[in-house]
């Protein structure tokens, strides 16, 4: 069953070969997967692994290189190289057979059953699965839009983007100033921000120990909040100023051209702008009119979309219920999916799903907290069942072995995804 | 004849729901606890002057975390639970002695393990009474002590439906690797089953204190314990 994967690595052979009419008595079934992150990728391997060939799955993914965002923040703060948070489609291609398509969906075509690519293909499905990640809410920090990330950069899509801010972070004057506009909930990676916030001051503390931080927070409470306090207190002392809610935190406009940020009537001139917007589901969940408000709701048994039982819809694009928006919780989300797209073409037998999820964050070297819990899902939602999180005033040798263990979780998720 | 004066509750019944048939015994036989712990003299030393040999020294190991002495080289497993917190009180070392893998699967103690319970609160009260200084263990500091790994054979005679197994194995390979890598996160393929099985009831029971993995397991009946176990010892 093993493809060529030569004919099915450009984005130009693919839509050639993809562009022929469609015939809708296959002799397999199949599955096309839109977006080759931490639930797409999942997805489409545990289908084509566990079918074994009995299912046709085209990975539909632009990008040749895909930059894990976890691990990004360890990338900023000198912990990690870029080149380490760096995956691409080969063995997916090569020994799972998996069509890999690098292309846009633009469009999807949901009676016909069809997914439109920007190159001008049309791929035919059976079922389908998105899996975009997340895109910015337009106007959601006046005076920012796409056309200023390369000045304010986000790096809320690794890549470029991280690569952008550790270059701005390093080039920081002697006792200059970063500014970061923290998001709205909810959003990717609740602790990612806070995470950033470590591994900046962990930077500048070792290269530049005059700069100043500022986060613009429009929430009250985030994410581990009494951990990263407790964190920063220790290690990065009168480094860090954070202005929530009730100090304007969520009245921020920026000027990109001169860098500076009002923050509630306060004019900042800062070295480095990290604006972080609210967020929603990829577009093409919106393209294809899965969504209601900003993200695409589906039912937690199996991740399929509200709004037709032929689309699968993973990870932060998802409205479910009490899961965060993590890598892990998309790769647990795709293994419930791919079971049970299993079932539904081949008959394989379905299991009850079970959802996990688990977030380590660094704050200093080997200074590693976490926060977990199982979900199982009901009728309305997929509910948190139990839970734990990093204790304050942890001893050095657990925060320790907590490290540690992302580290092998990092090896573990990235072999789980691409093979 | 000196007899532990500690009081604690001790279990009879063997484990499971039963465990509320709970009655006050003397921990054990001090004397008979000193002829026992001849097992253990080959490899460690107790008392005054006490030093390590094979195995750390055990005087004050009461209230110790495991792996905690400097100067001794653990395990990567006895470093793991040191950097968890496992802490040596009565329910821990029962486990322990009763079969060290249960607890601390990749020991370096090679010691197979203590089967008769009698035997093992005799010994326990022999080293509670090595620790300097006894009266500070709160007398009725570990209440219960539950057979936590003594699984009856019913459970460890579960065949597993590797099937169900893979599926549920694949929230495991988030973080355990399937290539049996153990960077950070230990490798848990290619176990004998029933090792397997009794390690996942330690989390299950929170004899072992690993938060994220009491979590996973203790979600898992043992029949999905089981198909757990088959599938990790099957994978080629
Ligand atoms: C700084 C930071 C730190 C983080 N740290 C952690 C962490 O420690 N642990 C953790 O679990 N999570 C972490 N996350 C969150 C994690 O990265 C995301 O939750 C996860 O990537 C979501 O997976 P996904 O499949 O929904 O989207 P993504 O992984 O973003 O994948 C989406 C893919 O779809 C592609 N795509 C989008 N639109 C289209 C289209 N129209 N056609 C074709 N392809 C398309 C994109 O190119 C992309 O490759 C972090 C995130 C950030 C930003
Ligand atoms: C063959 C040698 C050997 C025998 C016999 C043996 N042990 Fe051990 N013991 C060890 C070693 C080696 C370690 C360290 C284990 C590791 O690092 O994983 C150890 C560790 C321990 C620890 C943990 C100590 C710490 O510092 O955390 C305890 C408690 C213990 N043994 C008790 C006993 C008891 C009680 C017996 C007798 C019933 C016994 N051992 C028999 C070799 C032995
Ligand atoms: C979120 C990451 C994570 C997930 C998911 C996970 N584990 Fe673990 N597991 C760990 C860590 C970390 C340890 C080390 C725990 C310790 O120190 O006691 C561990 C330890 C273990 C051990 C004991 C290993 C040893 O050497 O003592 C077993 C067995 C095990 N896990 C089985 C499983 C099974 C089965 C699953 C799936 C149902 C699973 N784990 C899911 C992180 C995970």
């Amino acid at each position: 069953m093993t493809l060529n994967r030569r004919g099915f690595l450009g984005a130009a052979a693919a839509a050639s070969a993809l562009a022929a009419p469609m015939v809708r008595a296959q002799a397999r079934p199949r599955v096309v997967v839109v977006g080759g992150g931490a639930g797409g990728a999942t997805a489409a391997r545990y289908i084509a692994k566990d079918s074994q060939g009995a299912i046709d799955v085209t990975l539909i993914e632009p990008t040749r290189t895909y930059y894990t965002c976890f691990f990004s923040n360890l990338y900023i703060g000198g912990f990690r190289e870029l080149s380490s948070i760096a995956h691409t489609y080969g063995t997916l291609a090569a020994e799972y057979g998996i069509n890999v398509v690098h292309d846009w969906a633009v469009g999807v075509d949901r009676d016909a059953r069809t997914v439109t690519l920007a190159g001008g293909g049309v791929v035919g499905y059976d079922k389908l699965v998105l899996s975009p990640g997340i895109d910015f809410v337009d106007g959601a920090v006046p005076g920012w839009d796409l056309s200023a990330q390369g000045r304010m950069p986000h790096a809320y899509k690794a890549g470029t983007q991280s690569e952008l801010l550790k270059r701005q972070i390093m080039a920081m004057p002697e006792g200059g100033t970063y500014v970061m506009v923290a998001p709205p909930n909810p959003y990717r990676c609740p602790p990612g921000p806070y995470e950033r916030i470590s591994m900046v001051a962990h930077h500048l503390k070792t290269n530049n120990p005059t700069a100043k931080i500022i986060i613009a927070d429009p929430k009250a409470k985030f994410s581990k909040q009494a951990l990263f306090e407790e964190g920063w207190q220790k290690h990065y002392s009168g480094m860090i100023e954070r202005i929530g809610p009730d100090f304007g935190g969520e009245n921020v406009s920026v000027n990109p051209a001169d860098m500076t940020v009002d923050i509630d009537g306060e004019v900042i001139n800062a070295d480095v702008v990290n604006v972080i917007p609210a967020q929603k589901a990829g577009a093409i969940c919106d393209a294809a009119g899965l969504t209601e408000g900003n993200w695409a709701p589906v039912d937690g048994h199996s991740m399929v979309s509200r709004m037709d039982e032929n689309v699968y819809i993973l990870g932060d694009a998802t409205n479910q219920g009490d899961m965060p928006k993590s890598g892990f919780s998309a790769n647990s989300q795709a293994k419930a999916a791919a079971m049970a797209i299993r079932g539904a073409l081949t008959g394989s037998r379905v299991f009850p799903a079970k959802y996990s999820n688990t977030c380590w964050s660094l704050i200093a070297p080997e200074d590693g907290i976490k926060v977990g819990a199982a979900y199982e899902p009901t009728a309305e939602k997929i509910a948190s069942v139990s839970s734990f999180v990093s204790q304050t005033g942890e001893d050095a040798a657990l925060r320790k072995t907590t490290y540690e263990e992302s580290l092998g979780w990092y090896a573990g998720i990235t072999a789980d995804m691409f093979g | 004849m000196r007899r532990l004066l500690a009081l604690v509750i001790v279990a009879l019944a063997p484990m499971g729901p039963a465990l509320a048939d709970e009655t006050a015994e003397l921990i054990g036989d001090v004397e008979r606890g000193e002829r026992l712990f001849q097992q253990c003299r080959s490899c460690h030393q107790i008392g005054a002057g006490a030093d390590n040999r094979i195995g750390p020294h055990l005087n004050g190991i009461f209230g110790r975390t495991a792996g905690a002495l400097d100067g001794f080289r653990y395990s990567r497993s006895m470093e793991r639970a040191f950097g968890d917190g496992l802490i040596w009180d009565l329910r821990t070392l029962d486990a322990y002695i009763e079969n060290p893998r249960a607890l601390i699967s990749g020991t370096r103690m090679s010691y197979r393990g203590m089967a008769d319970p009698q035997d093992r609160m005799d010994l326990l009260a022999f080293l509670r009474d090595n620790t300097a200084s006894p009266q500070d263990i709160p007398e009725s500091a570990p209440t219960a002590v539950r057979r936590e790994v003594d699984l009856p054979p019913e459970i460890l005679a579960i065949v597993g439906d590797v099937a169900y197994g893979e599926y549920l194995a694949s929230e495991c390979l988030t973080c355990h690797r399937r290539d049996g890598g153990d960077e950070g996160i230990p490798s848990i393929t290619h176990w004998p089953e029933e090792d397997f099985v009794i390690a996942m009831h330690a989390y299950k029971r929170k004899l072992r204190p690993h938060p994220v993995m009491q979590m996973m397991a203790g979600r898992l009946n043992d029949e999905e314990i089981a198909a757990l176990a088959a599938y990790f010892a099957a994978l080629d």
